[in-house]
């Protein structure tokens, strides 16, 4: 289990490398350099002033040494100062961060307290109209884009119950009521497509584990089929469920970015949208930097989960 | 009878997917109005005349889906015409050849697996700047590295194979022997996966759209649409309605499809 655990840290760390590289060279491909982006329009100096600028910011280095200086800057916690608020990178990713973090967590949870339970009684009603239901929902939950399902619960709340979630953020440690009721909505949009996944993998992990002998044992020697259900069946069909999720965290993502926007949440998706449309980009790279941290985060609790939930797998 | 159910479900998608084909196609002749003209009161509602209503600037919503299937179709069957051109390419090289070719491809993919691919479709596209051109550039490369993927797999395993040597023991090329002996082989699931990312191209081109990064005025597109039109939500609720229900049509119509052809090119991957 330890060496195991050192494998996962050190490919996970290799993970954030890669993500760091991605990013630094995406930055690159934007046309014209730093100095022109921070002094806004070109020709406003001269040639010479130019060439001093460029040094200073450290432009006229290789790109690797380039990527060093930025590296060391961002491992301090140093994202430099957004272009628009001219306010520390740190500090505005310190207010949506978790707001981001919440949404996903939330989304995650909706989706797995729905999707399991629905995907079990899918697999052990098999071809029953219960079951045909249960997946035609999924079919139909897994090609909904969630920005569109977004617009329609604000439409249908507004129309039918007069309700809109309101559009000033209020953190949980204020007030956790007023704040998972602003939550419900986004978190549900986002999580509908990610159930309709995970309730399709439920159903068919369960199914292939349910015509296991260890079942037939276990029914045979009378264990009640709850309980089989629980300790025999759904904790060996938890490795792929909790595989999928991982995977699908990317695309819940970006979802969010979309959702936060159409919400008015101030989360890294909004920042993101809006430093995209300012040119702001110190906020691109670091909101971009975040949400990729955040899906090799959660790849890696996922693979730690596998040791827990299964002591079968030998790692090393 | 689950083999009738499923293959109901293929042709279902199959059903959307051509419907969508002709629709693209014959885009004039079906759009009872011009997509960009005036042709009524803003906003109103639907009528006889205008089946799906008018939108903010008095636009015939019906014929701007029509154009819109067009933008939707294009952007994602090029971009993923381009992955598809990339994406084997590099596939077949890292299988084929191993090693250090294999190593560095294979690298340089995961590169890309570490952002969600909204995410990086939206850094591309932000950064490169809004225009038809650049989301399908953003699109292509995001669904490049699946695409590389599922290639290498089974080249892996077909290099191994008699056939393979043989040809390479007659003497022929490299070249000859990847396009002519190994692609035939693993064509099957790089069928389905291409499939499968035009569901997930709409989808994100919708979602750039949306944002406003994505397909310009006065190119139509559904998720543009999606993008006003819900600011009219209270006023004409059309609007925030039918651009959604056609995305999500044509991405359940590949999804199906997709589902479909696994059935039929590849057995093995058959599904509970």
């Amino acid at each position: 289990m330890k060496a195991f655990l050192v494998r996962r840290l050190l490919s996970t760390l290799a993970a954030a490398f890669a993500l760091s590289v991605l990013i630094f060279l995406l930055i690159r491909l934007v046309p014209g350099d730093a100095v022109t982006m921070w002094v806004g329009q070109e020709g406003t100096m001269t040639p010479e002033v130019r060439a001093t600028l460029r040094k200073m910011f450290g432009l006229t280095d290789p790109l690797p040494v380039q990527y060093l200086h930025w590296l060391a800057d961002v491992l301090r916690g140093d994202f430099g100062y957004s272009f628009r608020s001219r306010l520390p990178v740190t500090q505005l990713l310190r207010r949506s961060l978790p707001i981001t973090i919440e949404l996903a967590a939330l989304a995650m949870l909706t989706s797995a307290v729905v999707a399991l339970p629905l995907g079990i009684v899918s697999a052990v009603k098999r071809n029953t109209p219960t079951d045909v239901l249960a997946r035609l929902v999924g079919l139909v939950g897994l090609s909904m884009p969630s920005f569109w399902l977004a617009v329609l619960l604000i439409l249908i709340s507004a129309t039918y119950f007069r309700w809109l979630p309101s559009l000033i953020y209020v953190s949980p440690w204020k007030d956790l009521a007023a704040n998972l009721g602003q939550m419900m909505m986004p978190a549900f949009s986002l999580g509908l497509p990610l159930m309709a996944v995970v309730m399709r993998m439920t159903r068919s992990t369960m199914l292939e584990v349910l015509s296991q002998d260890y079942v037939r044992t276990a029914r045979a020697k009378g264990v009640a089929e709850r309980v089989m259900l629980a300790r025999h069946a759904l904790r060996n069909a938890f490795i792929p469920i909790i595989t999928i999720m991982g995977i699908q965290l990317g695309r819940l993502l970006g979802g969010a970015v979309i959702v936060e926007q159409i919400f008015g949440m101030p989360g890294v998706g909004t920042e993101l949208v809006s430093a995209i449309g300012e040119r702001d980009y110190p906020m691109v790279q670091a909101t971009v930097l975040m949400m990729g941290l955040l899906f090799i985060l959660v790849q890696f609790l996922v693979d730690l989960c596998y040791g827990y939930l299964d002591p079968r797998i030998h790692y090393g | 009878m689950r083999w009738a159910r499923r293959n109901l479900v293929a042709a279902l998608g199959l059903a959307v997917v051509l419907s969508l084909v002709v629709v693209a196609i014959f885009a004039e002749p079906l759009s009872p109005f011009d997509p960009n003209a005036q042709v009524g009161k803003r906003l109103s509602p639907p009528s006889h005349q205008h089946l799906l209503g008018l939108d903010q600037l008095g636009r015939d919503v019906l014929s701007r889906l029509i154009f819109g299937a067009r933008v939707s179709l294009v952007v994602s069957v090029v971009s993923v015409g381009l992955s598809l051109v990339a994406g084997v390419s590099l596939g077949l090289l890292a299988g084929y050849y191993g090693g250090v070719a294999d190593n560095v491809i294979m690298r340089a993919m995961d590169l890309m697996f570490t952002l969600p691919s909204f995410v990086l479709a939206i850094a591309l596209a932000g950064i490169l700047g809004p225009s038809l051109t650049n989301v399908i550039i953003a699109v292509a490369v995001v669904t490049t590295p699946t695409i590389a993927r599922v290639t290498r797999g089974p080249v892996l395993a077909v290099r191994e194979s008699e056939f393979v040597a043989s040809a390479r023991a007659a003497g022929a090329a490299d070249r000859r022997t990847m396009f002519r002996h190994v692609l035939p082989n693993v064509a099957a699931p790089i069928i389905v996966q291409a499939t499968v990312s035009i569901a997930d191209a709409i989808l994100i081109e919708a979602g750039l759209s949306f944002l406003g990064l994505g397909v310009q005025p006065p190119h139509t597109s559904w998720g543009n649409m999606l993008g006003t039109g819900r600011n009219f939500m209270e006023l004409a609720n059309g609007l925030s309605v039918f651009p959604g229900a056609a995305i999500m049509l044509a991405v359940l119509g590949f999804n199906f499809a997709g589902d479909g052809l696994r059935d039929v090119l590849d057995p093995r991957l058959r599904g509970g």
